[in-house]
C-alpha cells in the first residue's frame, strides 16, 4: 500500500533513512521490487553455476566405472549439495525473481504489497544460502540427501545435516514471507479493471505458487525443527529405538516437498504461458482452461506426496490410492501441453529464442510427465523407484520443464528488464547446446535405471554394463554446461550495448510491454485501466468490419515510452537498512544453535533491532 | 533446425533401439529370471508402449505445428484469434482420462495380487539390512541347525530355483539418535532390490517389516544393490542371490545346519583360530559351535567359506588376498566402515585367512 | 510476519485495495492460515506418536489437569481483554486501551509463567526433552506454542510503548487489531493443544514391538 502514498508526519528515527535509489550501495537498501527482483534473478544464477559444477563433478566421478575422482563421503556431500543448491538456490529463487519483477508491472501496481519485507525475503534467502555453503568450510556440507531421511540424517556424525535443517529453516523464513507477500499483492493491489480472469496466466500460476508456498512450507518447517532437535538435543522424533517412526519424517518430507515440486514447475508453465501467443501472434487457447488446470494442479498435489513411498511398505490400499491419484494429476498437466499446441496452431510463428525455449520446455516436459506416468503404475515403479530412471524423469520435468521455461523467460523479459536485447544467435546457440545437451544425459538415465543402475551411488562396477550410457551422459552434462556458458556470455556481452530494446520489442500482449524498458522507478507513470484480458494487445489491434486484427491508428502502438515524466507527485516508500538487519541475525542464530548460545542471543538481538527499526522507521520525505 | 529437430528425435530413437539390445547389463528390470519380476514386466511393457504412442502424437503435432506455421520472410499474416473452444478443451480432458483409467486397471490388479499370501511352500527369510551389509536369517522350522538356531547368513542369498521366496526386510531399531553420542547408529534405511528375480524392492525400515517375493527359473547368480541411501557406501552396499537347483539347495542347507568346522591342531587355521578369539574379532562376528563367538553385530562367519562374496559383496570370498586386504585396513577397503583396524601383523593375517577358508 | 501488524501501521486504510481488505489484515489471515499447518504438523506429530513411547514417565504420571486448566482459564480470558482494547482504540480512548493492552499482556505472562513453572515441575518428575519421546513430542508442541505467545507477548508490549511515545498511526485500532488477530489465534490453537494433549486420555503405552 505504501506504493501510492507513505504516511507522512512521524519523521523522527533513531536512523536517517537511507535515501540513495542508484549506486552500489543502494543495493543494499532498495525495497523497489524490480531491483530485488535482479538481486534474486542475479544471485539463482550465480548459485546456478555452482550448482552446475556439482554437477559436472557426479559426471565426472560416473563417466567410468570405478571412478576415483571422489571419495563415497565427497560424492554424498556433493549430491546433496547439488540438488539442494538447485532447487532451493537456483529454481526457486529464479522464479521469484521473476515473480518479483514482473508479477507488479503485469497487474498495474507500482509495487508489492509490502516492500520491505520483500527486502527482507531476499536478504534471508541469500543469508539461508551463504550458510548453506559454508558448511563446506565448517567440517563438511550435509551429506544425508535433499530429502535428508531419518535416522540417516539425524545420526549422521558430521555436521552437515545441522547445516541442511537450519539452512532450509532459512529460506524457509524467507520463502514464507515472500509467499505471504507476493500473494497479497495479487489479491489486492490490482490496477482498476484487472479481474482475476483478466490477469496473465503467469500472474495465475504466481498466485498459485505463492500459495502453495504458503500452505507447505510450514510442515517442512516442523520437520526440519524435528530433525535439528533430534540433532542438537537429543529428542526421538525418528528415534525407532525409543518408540520414533523414520516413516513420520518422509510423510512430513513429501508433503512439502511434492506440493514443492508444483512450485518448482509452475512458474516455468506461466512463462511459456505467455511466451507462447506473443510469439504465435494468437491469444493464449483456453485461457480459462489453463488458470483452472493450474489450481487443479495446486489443489491435487497436496494429495500424491506418497507415491515416493511406494517402496517403503504403506500397503496395497495407500499404494492403490496414491496411484490413482497421481494419474489424476497428469490430467490437469495434459490439458496444458494440448492448450499450448492449439495456441501455436494456425499461428504466426517466430522462432526467436525464447520461443524455442518455450517450445522446448514443452516437448521437454511431455518426457518427463510420460515417465511420471509409469511411476503410477505403482507395481512398475518398485522396480524405477530409487534408480536413475527416477533421476532421468524428474530431470526432465525441473531441467527439461523449470529451467529451460525460466531461460525462456530470461531471453523474453531481459529487454523489458535491461533495456537491451541479448544475442539471438548465441542465443539459439545456448538453446540447441541445452536441448541437445539435455537429452543426451538424462535420456540414458531411463535406459540405466531400468538396467538396474541406483541413485546416489558413488560408482558402479565394469560387470553392470552400464558404461557406455554412462559416458554418454557425462558428455551430455559438459554440452549443457556450454550451453551455460554461452548464456554467459551473451548476458555480460548485453550489457555493452545501449539501452535500445524499446518498450515492446516483441509485439506483447501484457501491460508490462505498454512502459518503458527499463521501467522507470515507479512502474507505471499513471496506474493504467485495464479493459480486457491481454489488455495492451487490445490497445494496439482492433477488429476491422470482417473480424480481421489491424493495428490501431494513433496512439495505440508502443510509444509509451516516448514522453518522459520524472513522476513527480508519485510517492514511493524510501530505501531502508533494516531488512538487512534484520534478516543478517538469522543465520547468527542459526551458528548459535550450533556452537555457543551467545552467538544466537547476538543473533536475536541483532533481529530484534532490525524489526524495531523497521517498525519505527521514519518515512523518507 | 527443423532438421535439428529431427536429428535430436532420431538420436533419441537411436538410444531406444539400442536400448533394446542393450549390453549385458546384469541386473537388468527388462531381463526378468523369475516369475514375479516377468509380472512388473509385463505390467510395464504395455504401458511403456502407451507413453510412447502419446510421445509420437504430442511430440510430433509440435513438431508439425511449428513447420507448417512458421512465419515466412515477407508475409505479414495475422493469425485469426482463436481463443478457446470448449468442446475440444473438454475432450482433451477426458482422453487422457480414459486412458490413464485403461492403465489404472491393471495397476490396481497387479498392485493387489502382489500384496496377496505367497504359497504355502514358500521359504521365509527374514533379511536385515545394516551400515552396509545384509543378514539372512531362514526363519522355517526345518532350517533350523544342529545347535538349535536357525541358519544364519549374510551377503549372499542362496535359494532353490522354482520356489517362491517370501523375504521379510527389516532393519534394526538401533540404539540412540544422537550424532553427538561419539557411536555412529547403524539404524538407516535401506531397500532390498534384486532386480531380475523379485517383485521390486521394498524399503528395510527400523521398526517395520516389509515383504518381497523372489523366484527364480534357473540356476544362477542374480545381483542386486540397496536401493535407499543408506549413509556414504550405500553405492557399494551390493547383494547375490544365487539360485542352486533344488537338489543343490538340500546339500546347502545340510552344510548350513552344520557347525562350523574345528581346525586341525596345529595347522595355520588352528593358530588363525586362535589370533580369532584373541585380537577382537568375537566382539561382533559368531562362529556357531565356537564358544565365546556368539556376537551379532557383524557377519556370521560358520559357513564363511563357502560364500561368495563378502563386505557387501565388494570382495570375493574365495580370494585369499581379498580377505587379507580386508584384515590389513578395512577403512582401505570401504571408508566409514564398521569393523576396526586391529593393526594385525602379517602373520596373524595369514592365520586368519587360513582359518577363514576353513569354514566351509 | 509477525512485525508485519506493527510495521505497516495505518494499513489499508488509506486507499482502496482491490479485495477491500487492507493487505496487512490479507497477509495476518494468510500468515495465520500457514501458521495453521505449522500447529497442524506439529499437533500429528503429537497425536501419531501418542501411546508409541516406551520409557517413561507418560502423561498420566505428570500432568496436573487442574493446574493447567486454570492457566488455560487464564489464556482464554487475554482474549477477552484483547477484544476490550480493540473496543477502546476503536472509541479512541487510548488511555484504556493501554490498560486493556497491558492487561492482555500480563495474562499472556501469566500464562507463559505458569508453563514454566510446569516444565519445570515435571522435569524434576524425570520428563526431558530428549528423555524419551512423549518428553520430545510434549516440549516441542507446547514450546513452539509458548514462544508464540511471547511474540503475542512482545507485540503488545511494543503496542504500549508507541502508544505512549506516540508512534502509533492515525488509525491506532488497526494494528491492535492486527495483534488481536493473532493474539486470538494462538488462544485458539491453545484451546486444541490442551484438549488434544491434556484432556484426552492416553492409550497405555505400547509393549515395543507392538
Amino acid at each position: 500500500m505504501a506504493s501510492v502514498s507513505v504516511p507522512s508526519e512521524r519523521a523522527r528515527g533513531v536512523l536517517r533513512r537511507p535515501t540513495a535509489v542508484t549506486g552500489f550501495w543502494s543495493w543494499f537498501t532498495t525495497i523497489d521490487h524490480k531491483k530485488i527482483g535482479i538481486l534474486y534473478g542475479a544471485t539463482a544464477l550465480m548459485f546456478f553455476l555452482i550448482g552446475g559444477v556439482e554437477a559436472l563433478l557426479i559426471r565426472v566421478q560416473l563417466f567410468q566405472p570405478d571412478g576415483k575422482l571422489l571419495t563415497a563421503s565427497q560424492y554424498s556431500e556433493v549430491f546433496t549439495m547439488h540438488a539442494i543448491t538447485m532447487i532451493f538456490l537456483v529454481v526457486m529463487p529464479l522464479s521469484a525473481a521473476f515473480f518479483n519483477y514482473l508479477m507488479p508491472l503485469m497487474i498495474g501496481a507500482r509495487d508489492v504489497a509490502f516492500p520491505r519485507l520483500n527486502a527482507f525475503s531476499y536478504w534471508l534467502f541469500l543469508s539461508g544460502g551463504l550458510f548453506l555453503y559454508s558448511s563446506w568450510f565448517l567440517g563438511g556440507a550435509p551429506n544425508g540427501g535433499w530429502f535428508g531421511y531419518a535416522p540417516n540424517s539425524t545420526t549422521d556424525p558430521t555436521p552437515g545435516m545441522t547445516f541442511y535443517a537450519i539452512g532450509l529453516l532459512l529460506t524457509g523464513i524467507a520463502s514464507t514471507a515472500g509467499a505471504v507477500n507476493l500473494a497479497v499483492t495479487v489479491l489486492n493491489m490490482r490496477a482498476p479493471g484487472m479481474s482475476l480472469f483478466r490477469m496473465p496466466a503467469f500472474v495465475w500460476m504466481g498466485l498459485v505458487v505463492q500459495l502453495r508456498l504458503a500452505f507447505s512450507l510450514p510442515i517442512i518447517t516442523v520437520a526440519l525443527a524435528e530433525m535439528l532437535f533430534d540433532r542438537r538435543f537429543g529428542t526421538h522424533f525418528f528415534d525407532p529405538a525409543a518408540g520414533g517412526d523414520p516413516i513420520l519424517w518422509q510423510h512430513l518430507f513429501w508433503l512439502f516437498g511434492h506440493p514443492e515440486v508444483y512450485i518448482l514447475i509452475l512458474p516455468a508453465f506461466g512463462i511459456i504461458s505467455e511466451i507462447l501467443p506473443v510469439f504465435s501472434r494468437k491469444p493464449l487457447f483456453g485461457y480459462q482452461f489453463v488458470v483452472f488446470s493450474g489450481i487443479a494442479i495446486g489443489f491435487i498435489g497436496f494429495g500424491v506426496w506418497a507415491h515416493h513411498m511406494f517402496a517403503v511398505g504403506l500397503g496395497p490400499v495407500a499404494n492403490t490410492a496414491f496411484g490413482i491419484t497421481t494419474a489424476i494429476i497428469a490430467v490437469p498437466t495434459g490439458v496444458k501441453i494440448f492448450n499450448w499446441m492449439a495456441t501455436m496452431y494456425k499461428g504466426d510463428l517466430r522462432f526467436t529464442t525464447a520461443m524455442l525455449f518455450a517450445i522446448g520446455t514443452v516437448m521437454n516436459f511431455v518426457v518427463g510427465g510420460l515417465s511420471g506416468v509409469t511411476h503410477a503404475v505403482v507395481p512398475s515403479d518398485y522396480q524405477q523407484t530409487d534408480t536413475y530412471y527416477i533421476v532421468a524423469h524428474f530431470h526432465y520435468v525441473l531441467f527439461g520443464g523449470a529451467i529451460l521455461g525460466l531461460f525462456g523467460g530470461l531471453y523474453y523479459w531481459w529487454p523489458k528488464i535491461f533495456g537491451r536485447l541479448l544475442n539471438e544467435r548465441a542465443g539459439k546457440i545456448n538453446f540447441w547446446l541445452m536441448v541437445i545437451g539435455l537429452n543426451l544425459t538424462f535420456g540414458p538415465m531411463h535406459i540405466l535405471g531400468l538396467q538396474g543402475m541406483i541413485r546416489r551411488t558413488f560408482t558402479y562396477p565394469e560387470s553392470l554394463g552400464l558404461t557406455f550410457w554412462n559416458e554418454v551422459a557425462t558428455v551430455g552434462a559438459f554440452m549443457i554446461a556450454f550451453g551455460v556458458l554461452v548464456f554467459v556470455v551473451n548476458a555480460v556481452a548485453s550489457f555493452r550495448h545501449a539501452k535500445d530494446a524499446g518498450a515492446d520489442p516483441w509485439d506483447g500482449r501484457t501491460i508490462e510491454w505498454s512502459i518503458p524498458s527499463p521501467p522507470p522507478i515507479y512502474n507505471f507513470e499513471e496506474i493504467p485501466t485495464v479493459h480486457a484480458l491481454d489488455d495492451f494487445w487490445h490497445r494496439k489491434y482492433a477488429e476491422d468490419k470482417s473480424g480481421r486484427l489491424v493495428p490501431v491508428q494513433a496512439g495505440g502502438s508502443a510509444d509509451a515510452g516516448e514522453h518522459h515524466v520524472d513522476g513527480h507527485g508519485i510517492h514511493l516508500p524510501g530505501p531502508s537498512y533494516f531488512p538487512l538487519i534484520a534478516a543478517a541475525g538469522f543465520p547468527l542464530i542459526g551458528y548459535g544453535i550450533m556452537y555457543h548460545w551467545w552467538m544466537a542471543f547476538v543473533g536475536a538481538v541483532v533481529v530484534l533491532v532490525g524489526i524495531f527499526g523497521w517498525a519505527l522507521e521514519p518515512s523518507a520525505e | 533446425m527443423r532438421k535439428r529437430v529431427l536429428w535430436v528425435l532420431g538420436l533419441a530413437a537411436l538410444a531406444l533401439a539400442l536400448a533394446a539390445c542393450a549390453p549385458n547389463a546384469s541386473q537388468d528390470t527388462l531381463n526378468p529370471q523369475g516369475p514375479y519380476a516377468r509380472e512388473l514386466k509385463n505390467l510395464f511393457v504395455p504401458v511403456f508402449w502407451v507413453a510412447v504412442g502419446v510421445f509420437v502424437v504430442v511430440e510430433g503435432g509440435i513438431l508439425l505445428i511449428a513447420l507448417k506455421y512458421r512465419h515466412r520472410k515477407g508475409q505479414d499474416r495475422m493469425p485469426a484469434q482463436t481463443h478457446g473452444n470448449t468442446r475440444l478443451e473438454v475432450g482433451w480432458t477426458i482422453l487422457p482420462a480414459v486412458v490413464l483409467a485403461v492403465v489404472a486397471v491393471p495397476t490396481v490388479a497387479t498392485i493387489w495380487d502382489l500384496a496377496s499370501k505367497p504359497p504355502a511352500n514358500a521359504i521365509n527369510v527374514t533379511v536385515t539390512g545394516r551400515q552396509w551389509w545384509w543378514k539372512y536369517e531362514y526363519t522355517d522350522p526345518e532350517m533350523k541347525t544342529a545347535a538349535g538356531g536357525q541358519i544364519i547368513s549374510a551377503n549372499q542369498l542362496v535359494i532353490p530355483t522354482g520356489r517362491t521366496i517370501y523375504l521379510t526386510v527389516t532393519a534394526d531399531a538401533g540404539a540412540g539418535s544422537r550424532s553427538d553420542a561419539g557411536v555412529p547408529g547403524f539404524a538407516v534405511i535401506h531397500s532390498y532390490w534384486v532386480p531380475e528375480i523379485c517383485d521390486g524392492k521394498q524399503d528395510a525400515v527400523p521398526g517395520h517389516e516389509n515383504h518381497i517375493k523372489c523366484q527364480a527359473d534357473h540356476p544362477g547368480t542374480y545381483t542386486g544393490n540397496c536401493a535407499e541411501f543408506c549413509g556414504l557406501n550405500h553405492g557399494i552396499m551390493k547383494l547375490e542371490v544365487t539360485a542352486l537347483s533344488p537338489h543343490d539347495f538340500e546339500a546347502w542347507v545340510a552344510n548350513e545346519k552344520l557347525d562350523a568346522a574345528t581346525p586341525e591342531p596345529g595347522s595355520l587355521a588352528a593358530t588363525g583360530l586362535d589370533t580369532f578369539m584373541s585380537v577382537g574379532c568375537i566382539a561382533c562376528h559368531a562362529v556357531r559351535g565356537v564358544e565365546g563367538a556368539e556376537a551379532d553385530a557383524a557377519p556370521n562367519l560358520t559357513h564363511f567359506a563357502s560364500r561368495d562374496c563378502m563386505v557387501g559383496c565388494l570382495l570375493d570370498n574365495q580370494n585369499p588376498d581379498d580377505i587379507a586386504r580386508w584384515l590389513h585396513d578395512p577403512a582401505a577397503v570401504k571408508e566409514g566402515v564398521k569393523m576396526p583396524n586391529y593393526h594385525l601383523s602379517d602373520d596373524q593375517i595369514k592365520a586368519l585367512v587360513a582359518y577363514l577358508m576353513s569354514l566351509k | 510476519m509477525a512485525q508485519a501488524a506493527v510495521e505497516h501501521h495505518g494499513g489499508g486504510s488509506e486507499h482502496e485495495t482491490t479485495t477491500g481488505l487492507p493487505n496487512t489484515k490479507l497477509a495476518m489471515w494468510l500468515f495465520l492460515a500457514s501458521d495453521c499447518l505449522f500447529f497442524g504438523a506439529l499437533i500429528s506429530t503429537y497425536v501419531l506418536y501418542r501411546g508409541r513411547g516406551i520409557e517413561g514417565p507418560f502423561p498420566h504420571d505428570v500432568f496436573d489437569i487442574p493446574y493447567t486448566s486454570v492457566s488455560s482459564f487464564v489464556l482464554l480470558g487475554s482474549s477477552l481483554t484483547m477484544v476490550l482494547a480493540l473496543a477502546a482504540a476503536q472509541k479512541r480512548d487510548f488511555g484504556r486501551m493501554r490498560i486493556w493492552l497491558l492487561a492482555t499482556a500480563l495474562l499472556g505472562m501469566t500464562f507463559v509463567g505458569g508453563q514454566v513453572y510446569e516444565f519445570t515441575a515435571f522435569h524434576r518428575e524425570g520428563l526431558s526433552l530428549d528423555g524419551n519421546l512423549f518428553g520430545s513430542t510434549f516440549f516441542l508442541l507446547t514450546g513452539f506454542h509458548g514462544a508464540h505467545v511471547v511474540i503475542g507477548i512482545l507485540m503488545l508490549l511494543s503496542l504500549v510503548s508507541f502508544s505512549y511515545a506516540d508512534k502509533l498511526p492515525e488509525d491506532a485500532s488497526f494494528p491492535v487489531e492486527m495483534v488481536g488477530l493473532y493474539w486470538h489465534f494462538v488462544d485458539i490453537v491453545w484451546i486444541v493443544i490442551f484438549t488434544v494433549v491434556y484432556l484426552i486420555p492416553t492409550k497405555p503405552p505400547a509393549l515395543p514391538g507392538g
